[in-house]
């Protein structure tokens, strides 16, 4: 239904326990350049695990995932954490924002880290959280400002380097309705003004429903509609 | 659908024309149904004969949708009542969807393939509803939302079933 | 109420228990590291009746009780000879003994003397010769050993001693004769005012530190307590119980810390006789801590935990939905902090030039050590403070550099608290350093040595066997490592023609060498053998006014006269190795008349390749071999009391131990807080932060308040070491050098404090955090 060429990010046939339990039992996504992926499921069927696997930050035990035709599971450590830092951005449900840090400069960080000079970063950093609508707070710490404000914080973060995929897990978990659809609104609208694609996490289906295309996940499996040949 | 009290509501904000209010209605609440003139004329004029709106002006010219229309006092107070009275709740048990999981369950067959394209569909148009609430104005919202909350619903429901299913014949098979 | 207090303090001690495994595991640490403050604390305890016992067993085997009046030949006494030669850089202690008859006396730790060529050792002497290196020494005790010696003979467990059995000693001259083994008067004189000066200030050091450690180590977990203590106040504990139920559980664990500390103090003095400190060993039993001072850490160290639980509670608030810190609200004082310098200066500063350096005791013991107590204390006070103002200011900086001062920003208390330990060791450690100097210098005697030129000495007496020259040079020189040697043979004699006056007759020094040795000594053109020559120097034994001879005056040496020959020449002096300058007479073996002089003291000289392993030992061994009775010197530039360079190696020890036991609490609270933060870390791992970065940021925020712990620490101990130095009239000087030494201990302890800590920030950094949910 979706054809925007070759797919940007692919996992496939991935495996991954965690002692005994099996989190992902054979699961794949792939994901094209600009779309928005909801990947669904119960709670506990291996969704968080599915998107850590594809962003590189958790090596599976088998399987292969590859991005813009590099393979992950053949890079270093060092080079995957490179990879993380320039071409993705991630969001989870809490606890992210470093808390001695002002706001600007948590949206700062990851440019900082990627070496851009601190006032370039935080200049950058404050156009975002303008597009955020959070420039009011830009002053404050984490620890000062509301749940759904803290989360449009982290959403500017996770762009800020312009990244091509945006990994999201459960964005909204931690937010009533109203602050939900607008980090919502304001996260698609942001991801898509710069093509960048989306692995959005979530069990709420109003929440899935902002995305283009859904993969489903029961107990570590997915039933993805349209498997890449 | 009380068209009644929804024209009330509309003519409480501002005295309107026939035509203004028909396209009023069928902005906020028409959901691709647009009123019939004669519907709209019918209804004014049983508001008319029960005093809860009067003729405001008319202006120079022929036709009726020369005439504007203001809510009376009494118009205020009818529109007041209806607001405060409670809907009756609507259960929808002869729901299709409970009957496809009630005839699957007799049949044996899963309850998770229904969910899964159910979803899917059900997805389609929350997507579908999800786009016109981002670009639509603030009325659009609040109905979008309306129609993808009791959709959600409905998938809860069938996920909550379907999971309740797996466990009965997991215990049923053990 | 009190049945109220007791419930809730029993409520809280029990929370210790139950409080699941965290709760367990907290508690746990706060007992080990009471426990291993405790310990400390008792071992301190323990050093005054370890040196008397040292002292007791030291008088027990003296026998120059018996020394003073020569004691007639009896059935009752014994005739003793010391022996004392070296084995590497251990004295070995020997005793040759002879008894003039059955009723001699007999040694402490020894059941009977042993028979000619016999001997027993101490048991570290017995192992040592066992061991392939003790072939090095067992050529200088050729006895056959029968027994061993019991530690009441010992003064230490690591001592080298043997007593040897002999029937050829009587009648010598160098032994003495006595009826009894035992001196209570003797052993070492009581400490000169400076070292008691230096006495106290070296416990304040060392224990105020471990005290502040264990203040620290009481409070480890707090944050998590303080969660806990919340949900008890939801379910309807008002905030008075809250704090009863904190001191019971701080109460609890530092019961539990104390009986730890007993066994850690239990288990370890086992061990004690296999640790050197300063060369010094001591025997498990005499590690007794001083009863009423146990007493007093058992009573005092669970009254402290109490009192810092409910002081530090005052700076929470615990609601039953959560914990509110009022530490940001007030800004710390400055005033108070400054009071405890000021007072301590007051103390101190009416005693400047009042401590005399020598004679008299030590009068003001407690005002010097609540004086510098005070002093060292207001690091603790002044700290918290200047870490607050200056972080506050810090700004821009790296990624890693912005994360760690920001966290301290938000919250500098922990790093104060913990910090401060290390600073009031370090001030501690740098007055004590200039103490020492100061002292170092008083005490240390340039023994005018030239070690470059020489490294070894070597000599025979005339009793020790017909000793030629030429023999004993050739001998030394076959001892591989040895790169030189010359022999001397001095002799002093008169001129018979003057007459003895009350200052004694002119003494005439004869020194016999060869060529090269002479030329070592003075300063001579050109030598052949059979050339003589005077040297118009003062003469180590010249100093009654020997006069130059010249020639043809003639010397009588011993019984035979002999006459400076007619064709000596004049020559200047020179310094030989020793430091001694020539005088008198110097003549080649072959100079008319040197063959017919009596034997004499022999000395050789030699320079040796230090790097040759046991060279001095294979001298040694061959001085034994030529007569068992010369004595081998090592030269030494200078040389320092003994007592003194133990005082300095014990300090040094203890502050590294100290600074080791504090690192302990800094790795403590540093793994806290990584845990804490666990969920962070995983996020900025998958944002793909270096792990360098986050390294670098746990490095910084140690180090930071690190390095102003030790300029605060440096201002205070050069103030403290000022005032002591003023106190005992010795000029002020700031010694740099181990000032920096004591500062890189301290930083070496931060980095080892940061790289023990990287495991577990790696193993954190682990994406496995992230599934918490």
């Amino acid at each position: 239904m979706n054809d925007r060429g070759v797919p940007l990010l692919v996992g496939r046939d991935l495996h991954k326990s965690y002692g005994p339990t099996a989190a992902l039992d054979g699961a794949s996504i792939h994901v094209r350049a600009g779309e928005i992926v909801a990947v669904m499921g119960p709670s506990g069927s291996g969704k968080s695990t599915l998107l850590h696997c594809a962003a590189g930050i958790v090596p599976p035990d088998s399987g292969r995932i590859s991005y813009d035709g590099r393979e992950l599971n053949a890079m270093s450590d060092v080079e995957r954490s490179a990879l993380r830092r320039r071409e993705f951005g991630f969001v989870f449900q809490f606890g992210q924002l470093v808390p001695e840090l002002t706001c600007l400069e948590n949206v700062a960080l990851p440019l900082r880290l990627d070496g851009v000079k601190r006032r370039e970063a935080e200049r950058r950093a404050a156009g975002w959280l303008d597009r955020l609508e959070v420039a009011d707070i830009a002053h404050q710490r984490p620890g000062e400002v509301s749940g759904g404000q803290g989360q449009r914080v982290a959403v500017a973060r996770a762009l800020v380097n312009r990244p091509r995929v945006l990994f999201a897990d459960e964005p909204t978990g931690a937010l009533d309705s109203l602050n939900g659809e607008r980090v919502m609104r304001l996260l698609t609208q942001a991801a898509r003004e710069s093509d960048t694609a989306v692995v959005l996490v979530t069990h709420e289906t109003r929440v899935a429903a902002y995305s283009d295309r859904e993969v489903v996940v029961r107990d570590g499996r997915t039933r993805d509609a349209e498997l890449v040949a | 659908m009380s068209i009644g009290q929804a024209f009330l509501g509309l003519l409480e904000s501002q005295p309107r024309h026939g035509y203004d209010l028909k396209r009023a209605y069928d902005e906020r609440f028409g959901q691709g149904r647009p009123l019939h003139y004669g519907q709209v004329y019918a209804t004014l004029s049983r508001l008319l004969k029960n005093g809860l709106v009067e003729v405001d002006s008319v202006e120079p010219g022929d036709g009726p949708e020369r005439k504007r229309y203001a809510i009376t006092a009494a118009g205020v107070t009818d529109v007041e009542r209806w607001l405060g009275q409670p809907e009756k709740p609507d259960l929808h048990l002869q729901n299709t969807l409970y009957m496809k999981v009630v005839l699957a369950l007799l049949t044996g067959r899963g309850a998770a393939d229904i969910l899964d394209s159910q979803r899917s569909e059900h997805l389609r148009l929350m997507r579908e509803l999800t786009r016109r609430k981002t670009d639509g104005d603030l009325a659009d919202q609040l109905i979008c939302d309306y129609g993808l909350f009791h959709l959600e619903a409905d998938l809860r429901w069938l996920e909550l079933t379907a999971a309740r299913l797996d466990d009965l014949a997991g215990k049923v098979r053990r | 109420m009190t049945g109220r207090w007791t419930a809730d303090l029993i409520f809280g001690a029990r929370l210790g228990w139950a409080g699941g495994r965290d709760g367990w595991i907290r508690t746990a640490m706060t007992a080990v590291g009471v426990g291993l403050g405790v310990a400390m604390l008792l071992t301190a305890a323990s050093v005054p009746a370890m040196f008397q016992g040292r002292h007791d067993r030291g008088a027990a085997r003296d026998f120059s009780a018996s020394i003073g009046a020569p004691l007639a030949k009896s059935d009752r006494t014994l005739t003793v000879r010391r022996y004392e030669t070296w084995f590497r850089n251990s004295s070995v202690y020997g005793l040759e003994l002879q008894p003039d008859g059955p009723g001699a006396p007999v040694p402490p730790g020894v059941d009977r003397l042993p028979r000619p060529g016999e001997m027993v050792a101490s048991p570290a002497l017995a192992r040592l010769l066992a061991t392939p290196d003790g072939a090095l020494l067992a050529p200088r005790l050729p006895y056959r050993m029968v027994g061993s010696i019991g530690a009441d003979g010992l003064i230490g467990p690591d001592e080298y001693v043997f007593y040897a059995g002999s029937d050829r000693i009587a009648g010598r001259e160098d032994v003495y004769r006595i009826d009894r083994f035992g001196n209570p008067g003797g052993g070492p004189e009581e400490l000169s005012p400076m070292l008691a000066l230096l006495v106290v200030i070296i416990f304040v050091v060392l224990l105020l530190p471990i005290g502040v450690f264990i203040a620290a180590a009481i409070r480890f977990g707090d944050e998590h307590r303080d969660r806990r203590l919340a949900a008890i106040r939801l379910v309807g504990a008002d905030s008075r119980m809250a704090r009863r139920i904190a001191a019971g559980e701080a109460l609890n664990s530092a019961v539990l810390g104390v009986l730890t500390g007993a066994v850690f103090f239990g288990v370890g003095i086992q061990f004690v006789e296999r640790i050197t400190v300063g060369g010094i060993t001591v025997f498990t039993s005499d590690v007794s801590p001083d009863p009423v001072f146990a007493a007093l850490v058992a009573l005092a160290v669970p009254a402290a935990a109490v009192g810092i639980t409910l002081l530090a509670l005052r700076r929470v608030a615990i609601e039953p939905l959560g914990v509110v810190r009022r530490a940001g609200a007030t800004r710390r004082r400055l005033w108070w902090r400054l009071m405890l310098p000021v007072l301590g200066l007051a103390l101190l500063y009416p005693l400047i030039g009042q401590v005399g350096a020598t004679g008299g005791r030590l009068a003001n013991a407690y005002q010097v050590a609540a004086g510098a107590i005070l002093l060292l204390i207001s690091v603790v006070a002044v700290l918290p403070w200047l870490i607050e103002g200056v972080v506050r200011r810090l700004r821009g900086g790296g990624v890693a550099w912005q994360l760690a001062t920001r966290r301290l920003q938000m919250g500098s208390g922990t790093a104060a608290r913990v910090v401060s330990g290390i600073a009031v060791a370090v001030a501690g450690g740098i007055a004590l350093q200039m103490l020492f100097s100061a002292a170092a210098a008083a005490n240390t005697v340039e023994t005018g040595q030239d070690t470059a030129r020489a490294q070894v000495q070597a000599g025979f007496g005339p009793g020790d066997g017909p000793m030629d020259a030429a023999t004993i040079t050739a001998t030394f020189r076959a001892v591989p490592g040895v790169r030189s040697a010359f022999t001397v043979t001095q002799f002093y004699g008169v001129d018979p023609a003057a007459q003895p006056s009350a200052s004694g007759q002119p003494v005439i020094s004869v020194l016999i060498g060869g060529c090269g040795a002479l030329a070592e000594i003075a300063v001579i053109d050109h030598c052949a053998d059979g050339d003589a020559f005077v040297v118009n120097g003062r003469g180590e034994a010249g100093a009654q006014g020997a006069a130059t001879p010249g020639p043809g005056q003639r010397v009588r040496i011993g019984d035979v006269e002999w006459t400076v020959p007619a064709a000596v020449r004049p020559a200047l002096p020179g310094r030989d190795p020793l430091g001694r300058e020539a005088g008198g007479v110097l003549a080649t073996p072959g100079a008319p008349g040197v063959a017919a002089l009596p034997a004499a003291n022999v000395q050789t000289l030699m320079r040796v390749d230090p790097a040759v392993p046991d060279v001095y030992e294979h001298i040694r061994n061959a001085s034994f071999r030529l007569s068992p009775d010369g004595y081998v010197n090592l030269l030494q530039s200078t040389r320092e009391s003994d007592r003194f360079t133990t005082i300095r190696k014990s300090l040094f020890v203890g502050l590294v131990i100290t600074l080791l036991l504090i690192g302990v609490s800094l790795l403590v609270s540093m793994l806290e807080q990584l845990q804490e933060r666990r969920r962070l870390l995983a996020v900025l791992v998958a944002f793909g932060t270096r792990r360098a970065t986050l390294g670098w940021s746990v490095l910084w925020q140690t180090a930071v308040p690190v390095l102003l712990g030790l300029g605060l620490a440096a201002v205070a101990g050069a103030g403290l070491g000022a005032v002591l130095l003023g106190m005992i009239g010795e000029p002020v000087r700031f010694d740099w050098a181990s000032m920096a030494g004591v500062a890189g201990v301290a930083a070496a302890v931060v980095l080892l404090v940061t790289a023990l800590s990287l495991p577990a920030l790696w193993r954190l950094m682990r994406p496995e955090a992230l599934r918490t949910e």
